[in-house]
């Protein structure tokens, strides 16, 4: 079996975004690009999995929508243990665009598990994969906390409101996954990072299709008010505050 | 045309959350000069199906089918796409939870309709159709233009209130017949868990982070919790750490959430962790460390040690409940 990773260039959790050019866009000045997150689990999941002879997985490719400013992402995955890489040559413009080129690209290369993360840290969208599998007419596992192959068939946990369900689908399928999926990211060792260099990575022109959405202007959050702060020794204060200021309680 | 809003159950019952979905619903309708139309997938009886009534459904759209019980995303999306394309609805309104998340995408692509996900505000706009919604998890928001015909929307929890709005609510039961081979999930095993709030659907959390130092030592965070009727949570570390289970965990890469109170006990307030709470109406943060970021999100703060705060607070709400 083989598994792709779909994986999204995101500026890393510590940013602090600012925008720029009257609030259409992200001022990238200072950016450090690092993969997303849950994409950084789901590559970790898929080369533990790979490492298990006994799973019967035969490779592990990453797969990115994007411009050749993220060539170094892809070869941060590529270090850390990917056989291969697709890079999309396209600035992705919404999660429509993006899911529609993966499609495009899982129709010409055989997978059997499309693993992507619940949500990109950039645009919280959580629909990229949900849409490649709609678009490719094949079955979705959401919220999923573990996966594990057993006799050659891959077995999912997903998270349900107020519990988990162990789930089967037929391969191939789209495993969207979350929290649990694997517990540290794996890091690249300077082995791998050296092997990195002279993997390869296929270049797809991507096929046009109009986006559905479009970012029209960004906002910052409002800032809270101050914290109003309450003798450490009268915490009834603060039970009364709750109560008659707040009416939160 | 008509706003669709689909109403999930847990074992035939209705949640804040569905009401909230449907309160959204209405305002929508109220701008647009048009109806509700909710739909149920399952096992609803009449009076839990009339609930939605109340907050403006003004038709209710109830499937009961055995075949329907566990979540199967492609077979819901057919089911709740011919309904949207009967009702020749404009616009789809779903959750932004686990069931939303599964379903919303799919539904995205069989009508191609654009998606505006994690909305917590009406429309901002009707022409363009502009939606309103967080972006970075938190250190932004966007007004995204939805530029095609049917529009779908992941409301985020918690972040619309209830309007109650009665209407003449007409029920309509609607047999299926579904092709059993069309259905690609096999539930192996469930696990549910009984008797405790759930977190996202808690009005109160109490949370509890490193500073913490054991978790031999969570005694006072479920005592305070327990008295509130509050669920608990915890920063990362202290899920990764076994301390806690993992359901708990609430940030960036865990659970985000917005209850109407959230106490943050121990918690440095990395943007990580904030990212999963500043939906909060208000946050209480108590940490030995004055200069501690969570101060800066919080609206209450007590600069001091949990182990000798919490036992002071708990007999104070304790006061107040007697
Ligand atoms: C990609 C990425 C994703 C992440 N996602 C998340 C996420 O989803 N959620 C999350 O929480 N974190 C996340 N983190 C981790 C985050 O950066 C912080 O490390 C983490 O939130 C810190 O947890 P903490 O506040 O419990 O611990 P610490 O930062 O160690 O803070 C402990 C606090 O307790 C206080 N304290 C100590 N003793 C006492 C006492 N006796 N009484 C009161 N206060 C005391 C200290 O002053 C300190 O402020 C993520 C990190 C990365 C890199």
């Amino acid at each position: 079996m083989k598994i792709l990773v779909c994986i999204s260039n995101v500026p890393d959790t510590t940013t602090k975004i600012k925008f720029a050019e009257g609030n259409t866009l992200i001022d990238t000045t200072g950016i450090q690009w690092v993969i997303n997150p849950w994409d950084e689990l789901s590559l970790t999941r898929a080369l533990e999995l790979k490492d298990d002879a006994a799973s019967g997985i035969k490779s592990v490719t990453v797969l990115h929508v994007g411009t050749a400013t993220s060539e170094p992402t892809i070869r941060k995955a590529l270090a850390i243990g990917a056989d291969d890489a697709i890079r999309v040559n396209a600035e992705s413009s919404d999660s429509w665009f993006v899911a529609f080129q993966i499609a495009e690209v899982v129709k010409k290369e055989q997978f059997d598990i499309i693993m992507c993360g619940i949500e990109s840290s950039d645009y919280n969208g959580s629909v990229v994969g949900g849409m490649i599998s709609e678009f490719l007419g094949i079955p979705s596992v959401s919220a999923v906390s573990g996966i594990r192959i057993e006799n050659g068939q891959p077995v999912m946990t997903r998270e349900i409101d107020g519990g988990k369900e162990v789930v089967t689908v037929p391969v191939p399928f789209v495993a969207i996954v979350q929290k649990g999926i694997a517990k540290e990211p794996r890091i690249a060792a300077m082995r791998g990072i050296m092997m990195a260099r002279s993997k390869p990575v296929k270049l797809v022109e991507p096929v046009a299709v109009e986006p559905l959405t479009e970012i029209v202007v960004f906002e910052k959050p409002t800032p809270r008010a101050a914290c109003k702060y309450i003798d450490a020794d009268n915490p009834a204060q603060l039970i009364d505050l709750l109560q008659n200021e707040a009416k939160v309680i | 045309m008509s706003i669709l809003v689909y109403t999930e159950n847990w074992d035939g019952k209705f949640k804040k959350l569905s009401f909230e979905l449907v309160s959204y619903a209405t305002g929508i309708a109220e701008m647009l000069n048009t109806t509700v139309t909710a739909v149920s997938i399952g096992k609803v009886d009449e009076n839990e199906l009339r609930k939605l009534g109340n907050f403006g459904a003004n038709k209710i759209i109830s499937i009961n089918n055995d075949q329907l019980i566990a979540l199967d995303s492609q077979s819901y999306t057919s089911v709740i796409s011919e309904i949207t394309q009967k009702e020749g609805a404009e616009v789809i309104i779903i959750s932004n939870n686990n069931t939303g998340k599964a379903l919303a995408p799919r539904l995205s692509v069989r009508l191609k309709a654009g998606i505006g996900s994690g909305v917590s505000r009406l429309p901002l706009n009707l022409n363009p159709f502009t939606v309103y919604k967080k972006v970075f998890s938190g250190n932004g928001y966007a007004h995204v233009v939805l530029k095609s015909d049917v529009k779908i929307i992941t409301l985020a929890q918690n972040s619309f209130d209830l309007v109650e709005t009665l209407n003449n609510t007409v029920i309509e039961n609607v047999e299926l017949t579904i092709d059993g081979s069309s259905l690609k999930t096999a539930v192996k095993d469930v696990q549910k868990q009984t008797g405790k709030i759930l977190l996202t659907d808690a009005e109160i959390v109490v949370s509890g982070g490193r500073g913490m130092k054991s978790p031999d030592n969570w005694g006072p965070i479920e005592e305070l919790a327990g008295l509130l009727g509050a669920a608990t949570a915890c920063s990362r570390p202290v899920s990764d750490e076994g301390w806690r289970p993992i359901g708990e965990h609430t940030g960036q890469t865990g659970k985000v959430i917005a209850p109407n109170l959230y106490i943050a006990v121990g918690i440095s307030g990395a943007i990580q962790h904030l990212a999963g709470i500043s939906g909060s109406k208000c946050i209480v943060a108590i940490n030995t460390d004055k200069d501690a970021p969570i101060f800066e999100a919080a609206d209450y703060g007590i600069v001091g040690d949990a182990f000798k705060v919490l036992p002071k607070l708990i007999e104070a709400v304790k006061e107040m409940k007697s």
